[in-house]
């Protein structure tokens, strides 16, 4: 492949002048060293919130719906808030593996597989809350189209719930899948340094017998570029399917056409956003800035830039369309979102989504790893306004103003929120220390890609 | 290539000649096995082979398991002699009639093998044929688990004979001794307790009879005494009005017993020719915003001072005299005008006033004489309300004077509804012989020393005149569930007769009532007239005087305090019941409280606050209001509607004694009531603390959203096309208006809906009073369950029947369209809606109930990932609630936001401990509609289980429905005729005329859901 051509204009893609040998262990080294305190403290806080947030699950589904903060008006606010943001979450992580992928944008290798590590473990927290946010969560199986002896029943093909259910997974499936085979070469490579027998035995397991084979060459990168192509459409699909439960309703805020890109657009934005919070971290704590450049980092703020933007027009285009629709509850839905009872909702959201991601024009703030930092978490604070937005400011006043009311959370509905971010890091900290967080035998096609006057170069920022 | 690898176990096999190969593939077992460790010697000759074996070993292992599984064990004991009408599955009805001292009514009583289970209105009865809210909810009140079950002394279990023989014995020593005895019972209008009465009083001279009605009407008793020389009421005829001046009265509401709406909603409807349509005008002045303010054409909010000059000023312009009243230049000026409306209304005006002020009330009766009104009924009146103010005072005074030797309260309260509770506690606490006939261990109950339990209406006998000539039974129809005696028959027994009540009662009607008709029959009907039977009064009164009187009134300073009784609760009497509690008055939409209403201009100057927590839920200043060093604490409700220089509080609240927690809310208002007078001067000001509200309704205006209640004048109505005043929403499509119900604008394909039934609701917003009887009888036919103040505080209200009340923002809702209207540009629309937010300070008030629509179109099934909310084939939307899983998405792409949602488990859960958390309670659910789980979404069925019931028995009696046999309870409760049910696939039914009425709309037509629900436009006359 060209990937042993050396550009001579081209930046190194792998900083410090690495040798095969050098990728090998700084990406084995820790899985094989063990933790540090810092990672048990954050392991500790993850996984506190995690079990706090089961103990609210419980109470939840012992004692009813009602301890959340719903009501007659607003039947779904954090729970689906919840949802699709943890759905958007996840779509960066496809992006940049299968789209990037099929783009040749070799860039992808250092990161791809923990954002779709990321991926998987944002649609595990997504795909708690259609189960948890039903009143009767043990029938859930119901919306499942099983053969079954309850009489003639069946799901209902037009509701868009019932889509979300394909969607997702669908979507965590191919996931899944993609991601472990990309893991397959790693997870050998481990399993032949390993020298405990046991996680030898372990490694050996989850590398499914890589030999190393030109064949397992061959059928690995077949597989991969296969499942990138199955995986791409997801990405449009996957979040065009969520927004379509709002899209199909009647609902003043929901009933949207734009919703579907605007939806999609959104999803890519706050996942990049995610990526770099989770990177900017990883990369200092198991040391691989070699790996993880600020170039990784830069592109992916103007990758955010670019969708912050696009946010930004279709937030102006549902304005501009409620105004020009004609219709007064369209109208009075979008001036009630700006400066209604949830105008600050609103206005987190516009500062968070389309003001912030701008000033990533500035090269010297896009190429500044504590301002992207922070522009991450910002960023994905206004996404999850956005989708508040969107469902309760929606619902709260929608045609007949006798049953406007106005929803406030309850300690369940933080609790649980807080439990899927604390679910969503226990993962994530032990994929870190366990699972290659870097596509190794990827990076090393890329280490010879650059031109000479880089080499030895931009060794250490 | 398929394997076709052999394996063998041992060479033997490789011989094919071998008979052990053969042997091997036929038996299982080549040896014989050894007889000894199976035990017996036939086993080897068994044909049971192994596979057998493990069968019958399955089968009988399954089979013993689900025999050791014991199911719950309910006991139930079967009828040992069937009774004759009673048939599971069957209902029961029997006519009967509530008398409580507050509400009186002729009702049909439905009973489910043996159990009262639904209030339903004995339209066949002439007189008090529609039960309000609290009559139909008064069903309950009968499963009251906090209810006495039996006579005690002292808090002790006594029996019956002993309490009548120390009662009886009490009484003769306090007959020798001379001592008086009072006997105090509500105003009951019974023939028979009547003649009991004075029987009793025969056998103990001593005996006084007191009749006292917790709200009194004494002024107007003793106005008409005045006039016409008659203590009574008169009646009123609603129906035959054209223009209505009510001065104070809430004639749709509690006003003199109530009752009249249904003769009222008569009028209201624009009827005539087109083009010649004419409808009654009503003019309401009034101080609170009360039910026939909000439905009047013309409400101008007064205080009381103002009614009475308003009330003399009409009288001299009436007569053609001058009388100097202090009206503003403009009141005057409408007044005049209003007086030349009566004058042309003729014998179709009336004036009515609700003042407790007996030159008001005489002022009144004179006015009507002057206009020779047909809607005032002299002839017919009713002492259904007789309790005089005076005597009671007297009584309590004696009492404390020692004075009274014994006193005897049935069916009153007086230590709660006294003003001076305190001082007829201990006044009776004086006396050597206090008996409290009493449902509950209420206030007074507590306070005696006998406590005699006594039966529900349901569970009795009686008799009421409702008004001369026109009487009316009462019978029980459950045996009394606890050891219960009703009063009458105790009395019968103390005065020495062997009669029972009811013997007596036959007995009294047949010599007295009947006139040889058949007494059987007038049980079976709950009423019987007497025809020739009317009064001859003539009028004999000179107002000139008392006019000059009223006209000179002086204008007190402070704030005038005008108590009145709730739609809901009333008196108080049933505020045990979780249904009245939690019953949104059709006013404030509150539930579970009361408050002193106040005007905005006051509530600002007395530093008084409304707000909206975060979660919408409202709050309210505490005010402290003083009388003469009486202080009553109330939360405060800022009152659109509410006279400048008024305040207003509902009786009936803070009851204590006799009731479950939950239930004693409020503050108790009739320390106020004194002198038995609703209005009062009195101080109020702001204190410490918030009150939390459980409000229903948080949003009060309409935002000039003229589409969701239509609304035209009687002259548009009458001068222009229906395009005009009721168009149809159209919508664009390809550049070309459509209207949206055409099939251009619609993505689905059309369905034949003309075989079979097609059930549609016609909702009459002109009739519509929102006297709110038909949210309770839902409430009661739907098993809906009761949610407690603190959930209705979080809008998880559960009622399937709601009654949206909309003030407008400007002084009319034509004048909110205009102001929407002429709205340019972002920055005056962004301060304009948030202007609108708020109500005007007298605003037009509509009505509009609203439950599910069952949308032809309905967006809510589309969105249920299981099916479980889908169409039926007569156009109900059905709600299969064994398939709900509760996404709850259904309820959020309702348009309408009728859907509720089960948030907790509401029965046979401590944590809502109202009726359906106890077996007493539960005996009122409908057991044909089942009683859902928690989880689950519900909502209107438009009652399948009734047109399904009408359809059957059609079947089984191979006939075809008649138009008016197919009703839902709220049509069936409704009073006014506003709610129609019906078939339009039978093109003679009154629902398909009202489809095609041109006032008909439908509800949010825009969003393309073709609903099955109607409204009709309302037609002001203004």
């Amino acid at each position: 492949m060209a990937s042993h051509y050396e550009a001579p204009i081209r930046k190194p893609l792998v900083t410090g002048n690495k040798s095969y040998h050098d990728v090998t262990v700084d990406i084995a080294a820790p899985v094989e060293n063990p933790p540090n305190k810092q990672w048990f403290i954050a392991f500790g806080i993850a996984l506190t919130a995690f079990l706090w947030g089961l103990g609210c699950i419980i109470y939840t589904v012992s004692t009813g719906i009602g301890v959340w903060g719903l009501n007659k008006t607003i039947g779904w606010a954090w729970d689906i808030t919840n949802f699709v943001w943890w759905v958007g979450i996840g779509h960066a992580g496809t992006l940049i593996s299968a789209v990037l992928l099929l783009f040749r944008q070799k860039w992808r290798m250092a990161i791809n597989r923990s954002a779709e590590a990321m991926t998987i473990f944002s649609v595990i927290q997504a795909g708690l809350f259609p189960i948890i946010h039903m009143g009767r969560p043990w029938l859930a199986y119901w919306v499942l189209p099983i053969p079954n002896q309850f009489g003639s029943l069946w799901v209902n093909f037009n509701s868009p719930l019932l889509w979300d259910v394909f969607a997702i997974s669908t979507y965590l499936s191919v996931s899944l899948v993609f991601w472990w085979t990309g893991l397959l070469p790693d997870f050998a490579m481990i399993r032949d340094r390993a020298i405990k027998p046991f996680q030898k035995k372990i490694y050996g397991l989850l590398s499914f017998g890589w030999s190393g084979r030109a064949k397992d060459w061959q059928r690995f990168e077949e597989v991969s570029l296969v499942l990138a192509g199955l995986a791409t459409p997801l990405v449009l699909s996957v979040h065009t399917i969520v927004s379509f439960d709002f899209a199909t309703s009647v609902i003043p805020g929901w009933h949207t056409t734009i919703f579907p890109p605007y939806f999609v657009a959104g999803a890519i934005f706050s996942g990049f956003a995610m990526v770099n919070t989770l990177l900017i971290i990883m990369r200092k704590v198991s040391r691989l800035e070699n790996y993880i450049t600020l170039q990784h980092i830069e592109l992916m703020n103007i990758v955010i830039m670019i969708t912050g933007s696009i946010v930004g027009v279709a937030y102006i285009t549902e304005l501009f369309i409620a105004w020009y629709s004609g219709v007064e509850y369209e109208q009075y839905a979008f001036l009630n979102r700006a400066t209604g009872p949830y105008w600050w909702a609103y206005w987190a959201m516009m500062t968070c989504n389309v003001f912030s991601p701008q000033l990533m024009w500035f090269k010297k703030l896009r190429t500044s790893i504590m301002f992207s930092f922070i522009i991450s978490i910002v960023v994905n604070i206004g996404m999850w306004f956005e989708r508040f937005v969107i469902i309760v400011t929606s619902l709260h006043r929608d045609y007949l103003p006798s049953s406007w009311t106005m929803f406030s959370p309850t300690f369940v509905d933080i609790g649980i929120f807080i439990g899927t971010i604390g679910f969503f890091f226990v993962l994530f900290l032990l994929y870190a220390r366990t699972f290659p967080v870097i596509a190794q035998a990827e990076v090393k096609s890329i280490l010879k890609s650059s031109g000479d006057k880089y080499k030895n170069t931009h060794s250490h920022e | 290539m398929p394997n076709q690898k052999k394996y063998w176990k041992s060479e033997v096999e490789l011989n094919v000649q071998s008979t052990l190969v053969d042997e091997l593939s036929q038996k299982e077992f080549v040896q014989k096995l050894p007889e000894d460790i199976l035990g017996s010697s036939e086993l080897p000759e068994s044909d049971t082979s192994r596979r057998d074996f493990l069968k019958y070993m399955g089968f009988s292992t399954a089979a013993a398991t689900l025999a050791a599984c014991e199911g719950p064990v309910n006991t139930s004991i079967p009828y040992v002699v069937q009774p004759e009408q009673i048939i599971p599955g069957i209902a029961n009805y029997y006519a009967t009639t509530i008398v409580d001292g507050f509400d009186t009514a002729s009702v049909l009583i439905k009973t489910r093998e043996g159990r009262p289970i639904k209030v339903e209105n004995n339209t066949d009865a002439p007189v008090n044929n529609i039960a309000n809210a609290r009559v139909h909810a008064s069903v309950l009140s009968l499963y009251d688990s906090m209810r006495v079950q039996g006579p005690t002394q002292s808090g002790v279990d006594v029996s019956w004979e002993t309490l009548e023989a120390s009662v009886a014995q009490q009484l003769k020593e306090l007959a020798e001794q001379k001592s008086p005895v009072a006997l105090i019972t509500p105003s009951l209008a019974s023939p028979t307790t009547a003649q009991i009465i004075r029987d009793f009083q025969s056998k103990f001279p001593n005996v006084t009879h007191y009749a006292y009605d917790a709200v009194s009407e004494t002024a107007a008793i003793n106005a008409f005494e005045q006039a016409y020389g008659k203590r009574a009421l008169p009646s009123y005829h609603f129906s035959k009005a054209t223009c209505i001046v009510s001065i104070g009265a809430d004639f749709l509401g509690d006003w003199q017993g109530g009752g009249f709406e249904s003769g009222y909603a008569k009028t209201r409807v624009p009827k005539g020719k087109k083009g010649n349509a004419k409808m009654s005008k009503h003019y309401q002045f009034e101080a609170n915003m009360t039910l026939s303010g909000a439905n009047a054409d013309y409400r101008f909010p007064t205080t009381a001072v103002e009614q009475q000059f308003v009330l003399a000023a009409l009288y001299g312009a009436l007569t053609n005299q001058t009388l100097p009243t202090p009206l503003s230049d403009d009141l005057k000026k409408k007044v005049t005008a209003i007086a030349a409306e009566l004058k042309a209304a003729g014998n179709g005006a009336v004036v009515v006033t609700g003042l407790q002020n007996e030159d008001a009330q005489r002022a009144a009766l004179a006015i009507n004489n002057v206009l020779g009104s047909d809607v005032i009924d002299v002839q017919h009146n009713t002492q259904l309300r007789l309790g005089d103010a005076r005597v009671m005072s007297r009584l309590v005074n004696d009492l404390n004077a020692g004075e009274i030797g014994g006193v005897i309260m049935a069916g009153v309260n007086p230590a709660y509804t006294l003003p001076n509770a305190a001082a007829f506690v201990s006044g009776v606490k004086k006396a050597k012989l206090s008996v409290a006939f009493s449902m509950k261990n209420d206030e007074t109950a507590v306070h005696s020393q006998w406590v005699a339990a006594t039966p529900h209406y349901l569970e009795s006998w009686g008799d009421v005149e409702m008004k001369t000539g026109h009487f009316a039974l009462t019978q029980p129809t459950i045996r009394p569930l606890f050891d219960t005696k009703q009063f009458q028959d105790v009395l019968l027994s103390l005065s020495g007769s062997t009669l029972s009540y009811d013997d007596a009662i036959k007995a009294y009607w047949s010599s007295n009532i009947l006139g040889g008709a058949s007494f059987n029959e007038a049980l079976h009907d709950g009423y019987f007239v007497t025809n020739n039977k009317s009064d001859k009064l003539s009028y004999n009164d000179n107002v000139d005087a008392l006019v000059q009187r009223l006209a000179r009134a002086k204008v007190k300073s402070g704030l005038e305090l005008h108590l009145y009784t709730k739609t809901g609760i009333g008196d108080g009497q049933q505020a045990n019941n979780p249904w009245l509690q939690e019953f949104p008055d059709p006013i404030s939409r509150i539930t579970w409280d009361n408050y002193l209403t106040v005007s905005k201009a006051d509530a600002e100057a007395l530093g008084l606050k409304n707000i909206n927590q975060s979660d919408g839920a409202l709050d309210g200043s505490i005010a402290e209001i003083s009388l003469n060093g009486t202080m009553v604490k109330a939360p405060v409700l800022i009152q659109p509607g509410q006279a400048k220089g008024t305040v207003g509080l509902a009786l009936g609240y803070g009851k204590t004694a006799g009731m479950k927690s939950e239930m004693q809310v409020g503050t108790n208002a009739y320390p106020l009531y004194q002198n038995f007078s609703p209005v009062q001067i009195v101080k109020v000001a702001a204190t410490d603390g918030m009150h939390e509200f459980a409000c229903t309704q948080l949003q009060n205006t309409l935002m000039g959203r003229g589409e969701i209640v239509r609304e035209t004048t009687l002259e548009i109505f009458n001068t222009k096309n229906a395009k005009y005043w009721n168009p149809m929403t159209q919508v664009s499509r390809d550049h070309v208006e459509v209207d949206v119900t055409s099939q251009e604008a619609d993505m689905w394909q059309p369905f034949d809906r003309s075989i079979g039934h097609h059930f549609n609701l016609s909702i009459d917003l002109n009739a519509c009073t929102g006297c709110g009887a038909c949210v309770i009888a839902c409430h009661a036919e739907n098993n809906v369950p009761v949610v407690g103040k603190r959930e209705i505080r979080k809008s998880r209200d559960m009622h399937w029947l709601r009654i949206d009340r909309y003030y407008s923002s400007e002084e009319t809702f034509e004048a909110d369209l205009e102001k929407v209207d002429n709205i340019s540009g972002l920055g005056e629309s962004l301060s304009t809606f948030g202007k609108m937010e708020d109500p005007s300070a007298n605003p037009q008030v509509t009505f509009q109930p609203v439950m599910c629509q069952h949308c032809n179109h309905a967006p809510c099934e589309t969105v249920c990932p299981v099916a479980a909310s889908s169409h039926g084939r007569q156009g109900q939307n059905h709600m299969a609630y064994n398939r709900c899983v509760g996404t709850r998405y259904c309820a959020n792409n309702c348009p309408y936001k009728v859907r509720r949602f089960n948030w907790f488990l509401y029965n046979k859960n401590d944590e809502f401990d109202y009726h359906m958390n106890d077996d007493l309670g539960r005996m009122v659910l409908n057991p044909d509609v089942v009683v859902r789980s928690r989880g689950v979404m519900e909502k209107c069925s438009l009652c399948i289980q009734m047109t399904q019931k009408t359809i059957l028995d059609a079947k089984l009696e191979g006939r075809e429905i008649k138009d008016g046999e197919f009703q839902t309870a709220c049509s069936n409760a409704c009073g006014t005729g506003a709610l129609a049910f019906g078939d339009i696939n039978d093109k003679e039914s009154e629902v398909k005329h009202l489809k095609e009425d041109e006032r008909m709309y439908h509800l949010l037509e825009s969003v393309g859901t073709e609903p099955n629900v109607m409204y009709q436009v309302k037609v002001r006359n203004t």
